[in-house]
């Protein structure tokens, strides 16, 4: 306990409150490369995924990508690329591995959010006339959200995570001070920083989990009573992450 | 490729150290999440605070759990120990949602014939359920043996050498193919485990070959069929 008592006083310490190098702007930090990589690999993720769920082409694609890249660990991937692309260009090379982290999540929460929907709903939706264009856009994917969501969520964790490792390339972001306590044995920085990333990552999934609950269209939640002789086959909105993710 | 050939023994050195680190944390994992996936599966209550903790255990990052293991346990901060406690709470994390969800993926009907000839609980979850919840089960582990594996590596950080060791060497040297060597060998020894899971399963429980049909089956099954005593099925 004494240990935490340290931990605590050295997060609350006049230094990390502004003094030579504050918390909040490691924080800060951290923070933008995540959601600059989350915005980045949803871009690319999010229309990929649309298209396999939609279509239900590339399906077995989609599921060996989130696969193998739960093989692949980070912090070697963030080492490789720093070297590969240079180590003058950190940042850039450290961003690029982020977005790949964070891709699979996303595809997996685009792409399974559209295939939890109930067949019968877009059937429907065809034969109400509308076009492909305005199924995917009015139908798939508001029902299709709150599984999505949930892959941001994943990803972003799975970013947050990254980041921390990314301080032993000199990245800067909360990880700093795990890395730098470990050369010059303060463990009060260490644990200190770690309660730090903990709440942080917390926090961070607890935005997501509202965002999930909030984005349920109010049309299905209403529709959810259980009726007997109506009940779907499936459920007509999953809530939860599509794919258990690798850690790392 | 030079590198490559002068440091063969180093590879497999590490290799083996990396399989050693990795191969315990799976399978506490597995032991720990099956009664704690049972209790979840079988009550509301402790269904919500479970899978709740496990979520919340899975979000903390890697780097930041190792930290705090040592300041609540008391044990040694360097140690491979600290490593492979923080490895097995993420096992726990994956494996108790997966193996409520396997219990759930059980055909009540088949459950309600167990009872219906006479087994007790214990027989019935041993004999019927777990074998039957065993391919939803298997597809958790493998998740969580990936997972464990390539997790590993950030152990380095910590000085428990593994594979790891190729990255921040690689780094501090600035030899590219030591890293890409390292990667490579992570990804390799996951996806061999992932295989020898897959065939081992497929030779321990012969019904999971028809498993996509079977499941979905089972899947559908459970969601429609209506309990006739309220509850949902």
């Amino acid at each position: 306990m004494n240990l935490l008592a340290e931990a605590f006083a050295w997060i609350f310490s006049a230094d990390r409150l502004g003094g030579s190098s504050p918390l909040l702007a490691s924080i800060g930090q951290h923070l933008f490369y995540t959601f600059l990589a989350l915005v980045i690999a949803a871009l690319i993720a999010m229309p990929v995924g649309f298209f396999i769920g939609h279509t239900g082409r590339g399906r077995g694609l989609a599921i060996g990508v989130s696969g193998a890249a739960r093989a692949v660990p980070s912090f070697g991937l963030i080492l490789l690329l720093v070297l590969v692309i240079g180590v003058t260009q950190k940042p850039l090379a450290a961003t690029i591995a982020f977005v790949l982290l964070g891709i699979p999540s996303i595809l997996a929460g685009a792409y399974a959010g559209l295939e939890a929907i109930d067949r019968r709903v877009i059937d429907a939706a065809r034969a109400v006339g509308m076009t492909e264009w305005q199924i995917l856009w009015r139908v798939e994917v508001p029902l299709g959200l709150p599984l999505l969501i949930g892959g941001l969520r994943a990803g972003a964790l799975q970013i947050v995570a990254t980041v921390v490792l990314a301080a032993y390339v000199d990245l800067g972001g909360l990880g700093t001070y795990i890395i730098k306590g470990l050369a010059l044995k303060q463990y009060d920085s260490i644990l200190g920083s770690a309660i730090v990333i903990v709440a942080l990552a917390l926090v961070l999934d607890g935005v997501f989990a509202l965002a999930q609950k909030f984005v349920v269209p109010r049309g299905v939640a209403a529709g959810r009573t259980q009726e007997v002789r109506s009940s779907p086959s499936r459920r007509r909105v999953v809530v939860g992450t599509p794919i258990e993710q690798g850690k790392r | 490729m030079n590198w490559l050939l002068d440091n063969f023994d180093l590879i497999g050195r590490l290799s083996v150290e990396h399989l050693q680190l990795a191969i315990p944390p799976i399978i506490f994992g597995l032991v720990i999440a099956i009664p704690l996936g049972w209790l979840a599966y079988r009550f509301k209550l402790t269904r919500g605070l479970l899978l709740t903790t496990a979520g919340l255990l899975y979000t903390i990052p890697s780097l930041a759990l190792l930290p705090i293991l040592p300041a609540i346990l008391g044990i040694s901060f360097l140690s491979p120990l600290n490593l492979t406690i923080a490895l097995t709470i993420y096992a726990v994390a994956i494996m108790a949602r997966s193996v409520a969800d396997a219990l759930e993926s059980v055909d009540p009907a088949v459950r309600q014939a167990a009872t219906a000839m006479g087994f007790g609980a214990w027989r019935r979850f041993w004999t019927v359920e777990f074998p039957l919840a065993g391919p939803v089960i298997l597809a958790g582990l493998r998740v969580t043996a990936v997972s464990t594996i390539s997790l590993v590596t950030v152990g380095i950080l910590i000085g428990v050498e593994n594979l790891g060791y190729l990255f921040t060497n690689g780094f501090q040297r600035r030899i590219i193919p030591e890293i890409l060597t390292g990667v490579v060998m992570v990804v390799l020894i996951a996806l061999v485990i992932d295989f020898l899971l897959d065939r081992l399963g497929r030779l321990l429980m012969p019904w999971s070959k028809s498993r996509t049909r079977a499941q979905r089956l089972a899947e559908k099954s459970s969601r429609t069929v209506v309990n006739p005593w309220g509850g949902t099925a």
